[in-house]
């Protein structure tokens, strides 16, 4: 490729600066192109996400020229497998090996755990797309920033819009049965039954279940049911939901990854009207991602999802930082304070970190509708600048303990 | 009342479910003394192979492509059995292995081919419309499923008790040396077992299809099973993998609505007092 002035320029003056601000650097170490490791569970049960963030990761670089703040980028993917070993591994390669400056993802909360103290100890600045609470709460990292959502944090507005806008007042929970699932629901319990609703049942299935029918035909008789699953699972679960009839009795209504874009493609018109929750929809109407989704549903064919849209995020989170401090990675302390400090503009909204390093942003209560022949996520509320402590009180919340299958205790299940 | 019911006809419909499954393990366990760990992906690949076949022709009918997708699989199974297993016929362990490298390969191929979405397997559309019955409702698709495992098991019990080549195979699952000995071809017999178990398993993994979906790690999650109700059974034993098949439907489904915390042993636990105090199975001819 050809370097415009402009871009010869810009990277000169950003090495220029960069070089004043840590005197002991040398020049040749800064010239060279910013490493960015990618963890994404390409192959095994995770495989459809993981493969996602990979795609989304390499079109955000491949329209920006793989050139962030002026400085070409190596962007190395490794395979997690959704193995949590493996990520281990695979993180101490990208950072023994590679040496890269900063990593993005892994996609699901055992990973992250896996990894997070290691990352830590190297001082590797990371953005987490996993969702475990008491990474930005309890046991924080400075290392360490989400942008996308904990657990619960996009099941409080999700609760809310149930209480006082479809004035649910029982309502059944159902989710794997892992720290994901238990941390949604809990999180749903509790902004629901402050607000005045039951939860009258909550369902926790194994993550590999065979058949749902026994557990669908338990489901006592509610308002609405609240799926906290992710993947396959639930999917699997409304099917079976819906043959045994119980869509006519009662409503559906889910977390932010139960009908993902990812699933959402592969479901029919029975998906029709079920009211979600997330931080992103491909159908948001900002110019950021109102050239986004199209761009890669164009590429792909099909919608950019949660794991899409976490990986392009990242990017978009990352380029603001590099901008900030002139691409100057090197300087890994500076570009976590940049990262954590900059208000960035993104395909969700604007993303803003609080002091946990946890994106506060927008939440947005969606609807499944019919748009062009496809099923799509319609934004019917939004919630603006949803914090991970919902509207409580942060050191309250922190007194408490993390969120479980038995915590907050839910006091009104029917038996 | 309505819950006993409907969770009993629950526990018919994963019975019948899980005999479609089991029945090709029992005979080449039985025949073969293989445990042939690439079942669950025999079983998967049926899965998926239904999946797009259904969605691509939308006039498809599930029985036919059950039966395709099932002389597909049939024909793999040949193949590997060939080509691979019958290399190996001194090295039982290695046979094992091989199995368990093999359905790697095809979960693998799977992802690869199709992708990690979860594929719905569409329910006839006859069969869509729940069946009421005394106020309550209960998919039609599961109880047709019922009748079609025990017509497979009728089949399979007329195949292996009436026919020529029923009576060879079980000779060579009582006595593999002696059949040999009388002048039964156990190697072809051996391909031709391979072939059935896995082929029923094809079929299986498509008419499995509408209740279970095609997902990656379906394989894995199968293959526990098949051998969690052929050890219950008893090794070789048809009619051990059809009872077996059904007392884990109860006991599964009974297990997780009355006692969800049990969830996870509660597949095992019949499984290992039934190992602890016989150790051949409910109804086994031969121990493991």
């Amino acid at each position: 490729m050809t370097i415009s002035r402009r871009q010869f320029v810009s990277s000169l003056a950003g090495a220029g600066v960069a070089t004043m601000a840590s005197p002991n650097l040398a020049f040749a170490q800064n010239s060279g192109p910013i490493r960015i490791g990618l963890l994404a569970a390409k192959t095994g049960p995770l495989a459809s996400g993981g493969i996602d963030m990979e795609l989304a990761l390499t079109m955000f670089m491949k329209e920006r020229d793989y050139t962030l703040a002026g400085r070409k980028v190596d962007l190395i993917v490794a395979d997690t497998a959704g193995v949590p070993a493996t990520a281990r591994t695979k993180a101490q390669e990208l950072v023994e090996k590679n040496d890269v400056h900063c990593i993005i993802g892994p996609l699901a909360a055992f990973e992250a755990l896996a990894i997070a103290d290691y990352l830590t100890e190297k001082q590797v600045p990371t953005l987490g797309v996993a969702a475990a609470e008491d990474m930005t709460q309890r046991h924080p990292s400075p290392w360490f920033v989400r942008l996308t959502s904990t657990s619960a944090q996009c099941a409080y507005p999700l609760a809310d819009y149930a209480a006082k806008e479809l004035k649910y007042k029982k309502i059944v929970t159902i989710a794997d049965d892992f720290a994901y699932g238990h941390e949604m629901c809990a999180g749903f319990q509790r902004a629901f039954e402050d607000n005045g609703g039951k939860i009258i049942q909550k369902i926790f299935t194994p993550l590999a279940t065979p058949d749902y029918g026994s557990y669908v035909a338990q489901v006592k008789n509610a308002d609405a049911i609240f799926l906290g699953t992710a993947g396959s699972n639930g999917f699997r679960f409304l099917r079976q939901f819906i043959e045994y009839g119980l869509k006519d009795k009662m409503a559906v209504i889910g977390g932010m990854t139960a009908l993902d874009e990812s699933v959402l493609r592969n479901m029919g018109d029975e998906a029709s009207g079920i009211v979600t929750t997330s931080w992103y929809s491909a159908e948001l109407d900002n110019p950021l991602n109102k050239a986004f989704a199209p761009a890669f549903r164009k590429q792909f064919k099909y919608d950019p999802g949660y794991y899409a849209a976490s990986t392009y995020l990242s990017g978009e989170v990352l380029e603001g930082a590099l901008k900030t401090i002139k691409a100057d990675a090197e300087n890994k302390k500076a570009l976590m304070a940049a990262i954590r400090s900059n208000d960035v503009e993104t395909i969700r909204g604007l993303v803003k970190f609080d002091e946990f390093g946890n994106a506060v942003g927008d939440v947005y209560i969606r609807k499944v509708t019919r748009s062009d022949g496809r099923l799509v996520n319609s934004v019917i509320k939004t919630y603006p600048d949803v914090s991970q402590f919902w509207t409580y009180d942060k050191t309250e919340f922190l007194k408490g303990p993390v969120y479980s299958r038995d915590y907050p205790p839910a006091k009104n299940l029917e038996l | 009342m309505q819950f006993w019911i409907i969770q009993g006809l629950n526990s018919l419909s994963l019975g019948g479910l899980l005999f479609l499954l089991s029945s090709g393990f029992s005979l080449i366990f039985g025949l073969m003394r293989l445990a042939n760990l690439t079942h669950g992906a025999f079983f998967m690949l049926g899965t998926y192979l239904g999946a797009v076949a259904l969605r691509t022709y939308s006039g498809l009918n599930i029985w036919v492509t059950a039966i395709g997708a099932g002389i597909i699989v049939a024909a793999l199974g040949g193949l590997f059995e060939r080509l691979v297993l019958t290399r190996l016929k001194t090295n039982p362990l290695g046979q094992v292995l091989v199995t368990l490298g093999m359905s790697f390969i095809i979960s693998d191929a799977c992802l690869v081919l199709w992708g990690g979405d979860s594929i719905p397997v569409p329910t006839p559309h006859n069969l869509q419309v729940p069946t009421r019955l005394f106020g309550f409702v209960f998919p039609t698709y599961r109880l047709v499923l019922v009748g079609v495992a025990i017509t497979a098991a009728i089949a399979l019990y007329f195949l292996i008790d009436r026919t020529r080549l029923g009576a060879m195979i079980r000779a060579g699952v009582d006595d593999r040396q002696m059949a040999r000995a009388v002048g039964i071809p156990v190697s072809r017999l051996f391909t031709i077992v391979f072939c059935l178990g896995a082929g029923i398993a094809g079929a299986g993994g498509v008419l499995g299809g509408p209740i279970l979906s095609a997902y990656p790690g379906l394989d894995a999650d199968m293959l526990p099973l098949a051998l969690i109700v052929v050890i219950l059974g008893g090794i070789g034993s048809l009619f051990g993998a059809f009872i077996g098949s059904f007392i884990i439907g109860f006991i599964y489904t009974f297990g997780t609505a009355l006692f969800p915390e049990l969830a996870y042993i509660i597949l095992f636990l019949p499984m290992i007092i039934v190992i602890a105090f016989r150790p051949q199975g409910l109804f086994g001819r031969v121990s493991a």
